[in-house]
């Protein structure tokens, strides 16, 4: 982009006067993002960005992590996760606390790394905390595919995995007010940008798939807010742009979609604060059952705080400085809920960026 | 969580890469997509999602024009 594209953008998105848009960021890292560069501090009182339920582990139910916990309390058994999901709480506490107290959980950097674990401790059993988006399914799929290939019996999976389009169906359906979506960058990576048409053409909202580089994004933010003035004066029907072609085609990677409906299949999930959606999850297929830990009978989901507002932040009915908890009972040194532990989590973003729209 | 990195591949091994992010060396996992020494490609949780491309960029061309159009 250049300078002068940059100013008139700016110059736009602060001058705007019309009635007011909503649009949703619904992944976590465009929170993180637009957080870190300000850009809701370029918009006109008129503009809204709105944080969605696109941070994995904010929206695991606290029964997931409760079932966590039981399980590395189990004799010869670790529960292996990224580093994201280790400081959740769960109805009482979270698998850091439980680790104080000598439960057996792990770190790790990527899943293929609880194979060399796994082989160094052939007696044990290793539990991956399996959750995510499109982003990460296809790399628990390679890891199956090592698992298989090798015969590691000793690992499995405690599957928490949700899928986008459910989700947003769901927003669209339930009165949420959102009139465009900056769609995930990497979940198109995967699906390819062609996941959102359904939804741009049966609830008539712009999609704009976003990069997460200041001016990409800002880019994209541009073009819906702008897209959603184009429906509304002059008829040009919403569709799915994408800001993000160095990374994502309409189609996406076609062998990690393989790989993903070789081994899952759709099943309804609970999200945290929303309830059960229908279709709105993978689990292992009947086939890979050996490799599953259990994931089917999560479905609790009680807060550790009942004044947490984590569930209404998710939903972007409140902002997370509107939740009475917020920075006095509730920080990142101590969450209440799973927004303010997550970098990606809008309660965390909004306190360390001072951000307050 | 879906935070992934742009790298350059150094070097192809059986099942996984070695990827260069500024200077620092990290193996990924290869196998979702082809890769060749010398690519660019954008790495999650240790894997190779995909290969970055000089896309199309249509739609990002359309909107510029859009904005020059804007009185």
């Amino acid at each position: 982009m250049t300078d002068h594209q940059i100013t008139k953008i700016k110059t736009w998105l602060a001058a705007y006067d019309g009635p007011d848009i909503s649009i949703m960021e619904v992944c976590g890292s465009h929170t993180a993002a637009i957080s870190k560069y300000g850009i809701s501090g370029l918009l006109s009182d008129k503009l809204h960005l709105i944080s969605g339920p696109g941070c994995p582990v904010c929206v695991t139910p606290t029964g997931y992590i409760d079932r966590l916990i039981a399980l590395s309390l189990e004799k010869d058994t670790t529960v292996v996760t990224f580093g994201d999901l280790i400081r959740v709480p769960g109805q009482r506490k979270s698998l850091a606390e439980a680790k104080g107290e000598g439960a057996s959980v792990e770190m790790v950097y990527a899943p293929t790394d609880i194979v060399r674990l796994a082989k160094e401790h052939p007696q044990s059993r290793f539990v991956f905390a399996a959750v995510g988006f499109e982003t990460t399914a296809p790399v628990y799929a390679m890891l199956l595919e090592q698992l298989v290939a090798e015969q590691v019996s000793n690992v499995q999976l405690l599957t928490a995995l949700k899928t986008m389009p459910p989700v947003i169906s769901w927003l669209c359906e339930h009165g949420s007010g959102i009139d465009g979506f900056l769609a995930p960058g990497h979940v198109a990576a995967v699906t390819g940008a062609d996941l959102f048409v359904p939804l741009a053409e049966k609830y008539r909202v712009p999609f704009g798939v976003a990069g997460f580089g200041a001016e990409e994004l800002l880019l994209a933010v541009y073009g819906v807010f702008y897209a959603v003035v184009q429906y509304r004066d002059r008829g040009v029907v919403p569709s799915v742009k994408n800001y993000y072609p160095s990374v994502v085609c309409a189609q996406g990677n076609q062998r990690a979609k393989e790989l993903v409906e070789k081994y899952f299949e759709p099943c309804d999930a609970l999200w945290r604060g929303i309830g059960v959606i229908e279709g709105s999850g993978r689990r292992l297929r009947a086939e890979y059952a050996c490799f599953d830990a259990g994931s089917d009978q999560l479905m609790e989901d009680h807060k550790k705080n009942p004044a947490c507002c984590c569930d209404r932040v998710l939903l972007g009915r409140v902002l997370p400085g509107e939740c009475p908890l917020f920075e006095s009972v509730c920080t990142p040194m101590n969450p209440q809920g799973a927004c303010m532990v997550s970098e990606e989590g809008s309660c965390h973003q909004y306190l360390m960026y001072h951000r307050e729209r | 969580m879906c935070v992934a990195i742009p790298g350059k591949v150094i070097e192809i091994y059986e099942k996984d890469a070695l990827v260069d992010f500024s200077g620092n060396r990290v193996r990924a996992i290869a196998g979702l997509v082809p890769v060749s020494v010398g690519d660019y490609v954008l790495v999650h949780a240790g894997c190779i999602l995909q290969k970055l491309s000089v896309g199309e960029a249509q739609d990002m061309i359309r909107l510029f024009e859009e904005i020059e159009e804007e009185a």
